[in-house]
């Protein structure tokens, strides 16, 4: 292939023949410095993200800043509605923050809501979703993700990204079919 | 992946030199040396020392119980991930018939210890509840809670240890099929025995929770005591990769998220009292918040036992590491003493309120504990050492537990 065909490919799309081998196979890639790259399995595979040399995720992160932000801002609501815009005594209760426990609930339940719009904002955001097309559905070889595939593909941004080279290589390394996925 | 199971002896019985097998003798000394204490330090201070003896005697049994719930809740949910760490539970909640013996001096003195005992004639919302507090029916709810509870560890641990020379999955079914009215029994237990063991101690207060918030604080009390025996053994090489930190994250997991439940609870039970301001339900905490020393021991309890343990454990990793692990689970212990401590004590001040008035720590409370803590490691450890396996080896699960992954 020359450079010009490369410019058009999106990357390389591999099948293993099992759990097993694509673990394996991931963990040679993981050595081999490839970075932008992914997998595609049917089910949850233990261990995958070890294999495949995941950082760990930032949606945790994102959940606890949210949380305590929607926590904070409840408070404050509140606290602005009934203390300070305009003072509400209920049944005798101090019209200020005193009143903190009426508060808590509220407070508590606007914490949970940061934390799980959080935990899904983030896991968008990180996960570049939603996306109307991806080029790996050019492939019908994806298909097989969601039924027996255990698949590889790799991107052709990476920098250790060679059409031919990276082809062979994921055959070496086990891949009973390799596929060019074209942009 | 290889599911077969292939546990050595090593991995899941007691070394010869463990700790646990002196640890009856050395229990049953420290029990009864701290009993003994305890007693000779209370002559003539006799409603401190029951008062000490039930908040001891408490503290223990809320352990036993927390067991008890680990066992039920494993077979009622089919859990496969706790078949590993299930037999230490069912070990704890074998220690129940202790607690029916340890009940006996609190039966013999019920009248110097609960206010209903000898409370006078014209208290109108007493005479309300003279039906309930019948002596004769208050002993019988004490003897039917005792029984369930032993009846309950016994029929688990039976099947439980029958299977490891049977295997099969007959056992198995059967605890599941028994799991839901055992959770049921254990959940009208639990509550009425809370209801008529502390908080009839102020029977004029009443909260419809408190059941749900002594049972919050005994599952995170046997959640620490279960993470710290497997720390233990693991430390003198046994259960070495069978439990691993993928069972201990979710040892954590239950540790954190019941410490912020007992956290809900007790929240949910002060916040409806303080808006309702009722005068008879506000008393309960006024005896915890006015009296000198008793707001700093609610402020502190608030603290320890939710808002640092709530930061520290959320972080994954803390549930993951021995040395996190051991210091959330010895300060959660440390503070589920405090909460009963907290329960239990400033009702001394209806009895005597002229000596108890305020926040009042002794000696006599810390023998107490020693003594009923000793005698109920000495019963734990004499079921530890006992030649069965510390893992049912023929739970139908055990491969899937050993298996056992979070992410």
């Amino acid at each position: 292939m020359s450079d010009n065909a490369t410019a058009t490919t999106y990357g390389l799309l591999a099948e293993f023949p099992g759990p097993e081998a694509l673990l394996k196979a991931c963990e040679k890639i993981r050595d081999e410095g490839f970075e932008s790259w992914d997998t595609h399995v049917p089910f949850p595979l233990h261990g995958l993200e070890k294999a495949m040399g995941l950082k760990r995720s930032w949606v945790s992160f994102f959940c606890l800043v949210m949380g305590l932000s929607g926590a904070a801002l409840g408070m404050l609501f509140q606290w602005w509605v009934s203390a300070e815009a305009y003072p509400l005594i209920i049944s005798g209760k101090p019209a200020g923050i005193m009143s903190w426990p009426a508060f808590i609930p509220v407070t508590f339940e606007c914490g949970v809501l940061g934390g799980a719009s959080g935990a899904l904002l983030g896991f968008l955001i990180l996960a570049r979703l939603p996306q109307h097309h991806h080029p790996l559905f050019n492939n019908e070889l994806i298909h097989k993700a969601t039924d027996d595939g255990f698949l590889v593909s790799i991107e052709a941004v990476d920098e250790k990204f060679d059409l031919d080279g990276t082809s062979s290589f994921l055959k070496e390394i086990g891949a009973t079919r390799v596929e060019e996925v074209r942009a | 992946m290889d599911h077969a199971v292939n546990l050595s002896t090593e991995q899941v019985s007691l070394s010869e030199s463990s700790i646990w097998h002196k640890l009856p003798v050395i229990g049953g000394i420290v029990g009864i040396v701290g009993l003994g204490a305890g007693f000779a330090l209370g002559q003539g201070h006799k409603l401190e020392l029951l008062y000490s003896y039930l908040f001891a005697y408490l503290y223990f049994l809320t352990i036993a119980l927390g067991g008890l719930f680990f066992v039920i809740l494993h077979h009622l949910c089919r859990a496969g991930w706790s078949v590993v760490v299930r037999r230490l539970a069912e070990h704890i909640a074998w220690t129940m018939p202790l607690f029916a013996v340890l009940f006996l001096p609190i039966a013999i003195s019920y009248g110097d210890i609960f206010y209903w005992a000898n409370a006078p004639a014209d208290d109108a919302i007493l005479a309300h509840k003279a039906a309930y507090f019948e002596p004769a029916f208050f002993f019988a709810r004490a003897v039917f809670y005792l029984v369930t509870w032993i009846l309950l560890a016994r029929f688990y641990n039976r099947l439980s240890k029958a299977q490891d020379e049977t295997g099969g999955i007959e056992a198995t079914r059967k605890m599941q099929t028994w799991s839901a009215i055992s959770m049921v029994l254990f959940g009208v237990t639990i509550n009425f025995a809370s209801f008529d063991w502390i908080m009839s101690l102020d029977p004029h207060w009443f909260s419809t929770i408190f059941g749900v918030y002594f049972f919050s604080g005994s599952f995170v009390a046997a959640l620490a005591t279960m993470i710290l025996i497997v720390l233990q053994l693991q430390r003198s090489g046994q259960l070495q990769n069978v439990v691993t930190f993928e069972h201990f994250h979710d040892l954590g997991k239950l540790l954190f998220a019941f410490t912020v439940f007992w956290a809900y609870i007790g929240f949910s039970q002060f916040m409806l009292i303080w808006y309702g301001n009722l005068p008879e339900e506000t008393a309960w905490f006024d005896h915890r918040w006015g009296p000198e020393g008793w707001q700093m021991v609610s402020i502190v309890l608030a603290a320890g036992h939710f808002a640092l343990p709530f930061l520290f454990l959320l972080f994954s990793d803390h549930k993951r590491r021995r040395w996190s692990l051991t210091f959330a689970s010895v300060w959660m212990l440390a503070f589920h003493a405090i909460d009963i401590y907290w329960l239990v004590m400033p009702n001394l001040a209806l009895m005597d309120h002229d000596t108890f008035h305020d926040f009042h720590p002794s000696l006599i409370n810390v023998a107490c504990f020693l003594g009923v803590g000793g005698l109920f490691m000495a019963v734990l450890a004499w079921r530890m050492k006992e030649p069965a396996p510390l893992v049912p080896i023929k739970d139908p699960r055990l491969a899937e537990s050993l298996a056992f992954e979070n992410i």
